[in-house]
């Protein structure tokens, strides 16, 4: 008798893509005619579909959140730490729900999909999207779906601000809000990573005013040092200086012998780089950081947060990490507050993390217990009501 | 529990209920079923915040000691503090802040004033250690231990009104001597303070 090992991932998957020629209005008064919207799903919908979870992806994530696309495929989904059975989002207790917003680069409809009424790319002529547009085309797809209402929304950094938004503004369809590492809007200083992410985008000579595709080209130059800039506010001083230090990766500072001396950290962040722009959209990068830039949960409320929370029937939990400093703990807590003073059920860790931002992406011990816990109670509460 | 008891009997019903150290949100849950109270916890322990989590009490990870400056003035109807008075930095300040925080405060604490603790201070000569303060001196939670007598005595000299009190002994009961002697009787001291 032989026994199989007990896998905790979820094993092969495989993308579907749900076709819409419904026009989606946008929040920038644009229209979006028809699109494709890419998504894996993971563990099994109950019958009375309410064991529904929706993970929203951050700025560069995509529908591939857990497993694997073939045997021989080496890298699993991004979030394959936190969803797989007896995982913190547990398939063998919810179906989770994974897509690639609009807008994105990994097979849903954006600025390198053909623009039906040209006949070629969208190119910088794609709309600009905003968080809510993201949030009402995910509603789209729950309708394809036959989910009237998620057991819970989920999402880190970006994917944290749609969360929020599902909870204002389908109140009805989210029963539990999971934000983590994110905030109620972004600092000045949020912006200006930004920009600098940007201009080094649209300042490659290969950018062609965002025409590369027409021209059979790509800023892999702008965006390879966007993705540093990034890269860099994602990792904490402590986690740079722990991984890398001082450390020579090839010539001398040796006294009478310098020569060509190149840090670790540099090919680090090289390597980083060339990695993400070989595989990701310059549009894309674009679009996905002036939602960013534009998200402000609060604006249409009269800058009262609150306010805005007031429309939500959602319970949340709110988690950030100690030494992330580009959503910092202190930006959660205001989400926190806002969400107390308008009399919403929220729980909030502050979690002991030495990985910066990308922190929520990573195996942190404490930050999945907690999570994990907090499911099983969302799951509970389904048995209660079945 | 009489604890739960006693403070039941001061909350209102569907009332706004702040919990400092709610540790695993025992008092909270009671409360949200008995009175449908709208709680939250404050909590620093791991572990009783993993408790939280998994009852579905709110628990919000925030150092008393680090202050409460985020909650607005009046923002919760009752503000409470159960045995964790004597473990903050500045118990005066942590208690004022919860008056201008909660419209009322409950707090307990244990009482050192107690003829045990006297006993093994006056008799034996030695801090108190017993099942209700189970921490030897140099490695305790427990910075700033009072009296029922030393707390009427911060109220007094702080303005502060005290609505109720409730001095339960070492069965965690009233009884006629908690009630004619609470300082020397007294285990837990429970009271309910306004401004």
């Amino acid at each position: 008798m032989s026994i199989e090992p007990k896998s905790d991932s979820v094993g092969i998957v495989t993308p579907k893509v749900e076709h819409f020629d419904q026009p989606l209005a946008l929040g920038s008064g644009q229209s979006l005619p028809a699109y494709d919207i890419v998504y894996e799903t993971y563990g099994e919908l109950n019958a009375s579909r309410s064991n529904a979870i929706l993970i929203c992806h951050a700025l560069s994530g995509t529908h591939h959140a857990a497993g694997l696309h073939s045997d021989s495929d080496r890298k699993p989904g991004w979030w394959d730490h936190c969803i797989g059975p007896g995982k913190p989002i547990d398939t063998q207790l919810f179906h989770v729900v994974s897509l690639n917003n609009l807008g994105g680069c990994a097979g849903s409809t954006g600025p390198a999909s053909i623009n039906p009424a040209t006949g070629r790319p969208w190119g910088p002529e794609f709309p600009v999207i905003g968080a809510r547009d993201w949030v009402a085309s995910q509603a789209r797809l729950a309708d394809r779906l036959g989910i009237a209402r998620w057991a819970a929304v989920i999402g880190g950094s970006l994917g944290g601000m749609q969360a929020m938004l599902w909870a204002i503004d389908l109140p009805d369809r989210i029963a539990h809000c999971v934000v983590i590492a994110a905030a109620l809007k972004l600092s000045a200083q949020n912006l200006a990573f930004n920009e600098i992410a940007r201009q080094a985008i649209t300042a490659d000579p290969d950018f062609h005013d965002g025409w590369f595709l027409e021209h059979g080209s790509a800023p892999r130059r702008g965006l390879a040092i966007a993705r540093m800039v990034g890269h860099v506010t994602y990792l904490s001083d402590e986690l740079m200086g722990d991984k890398f230090g001082r450390e020579l990766r090839s010539g001398s500072l040796t006294q009478g012998g310098v020569s060509n001396a190149e840090f670790q950290v540099q090919s680090y962040l090289r390597y980083q780089g060339d990695q993400f722009a070989d595989n990701f959209d310059a549009n894309t990068y674009l679009l996905m950081t002036r939602a960013l830039d534009y998200f402000d949960l609060a604006r249409e409320f009269g800058d009262d947060a609150p306010a805005a929370f007031r429309r939500a029937a959602a319970r949340f939990l709110v988690m950030s990490f100690s030494s992330d400093w580009r959503f910092s703990p202190a930006r959660s807590r205001e989400i926190v507050d806002a969400l107390i003073s308008a009399g919403r059920d929220v729980s909030y860790t502050e979690i002991e993390a030495a990985e910066g931002h990308d922190s929520f992406l990573l195996p942190v011990a404490r930050y999945h217990e907690a999570l994990g816990l907090y499911l099983k109670r969302v799951h509970r509460e389904l048995s209660h009501a079945a | 529990m009489q604890l739960e008891h006693t403070v039941r009997g001061w909350i209102r019903e569907g009332s706004r209920v702040l919990d400092l150290g709610c540790g695993d949100g025992r008092l909270l849950l009671d409360l949200a079923a008995s009175r449908a109270v709208l709680g939250y916890g404050l909590e620093i322990d791991q572990r009783g915040i993993a408790r939280c989590l998994e009852a579905g009490v709110n628990v919000i990870e925030q150092d008393l000691d680090r202050g409460l400056g985020n909650f607005p003035d009046h923002s919760f109807d009752t503000v409470i503090m159960t045995q964790t008075l004597q473990a903050v930095r500045f118990p005066h300040m942590v208690l004022e802040e919860m008056l201008r925080i909660g419209r009322q405060c409950v707090i307990t604490f244990p009482n050192f004033g107690n003829w045990r603790c006297r006993l093994q201070l006056g008799g034996g000569g030695h801090m108190p250690v017993s099942r209700f303060l189970p921490y030897a001196w140099y490695d305790t939670p427990n910075i700033h231990f009072c009296t029922v007598l030393d707390f009427e005595a911060l109220c007094r000299s702080k303005n502060i009104r005290i609505l109720d009190r409730v001095v339960l002994d070492a069965g965690d009961s009233e009884s006629l001597a908690t009630r004619l002697l609470p300082n020397l009787f007294g285990m837990t001291a429970i009271f309910r303070v306004t401004r």
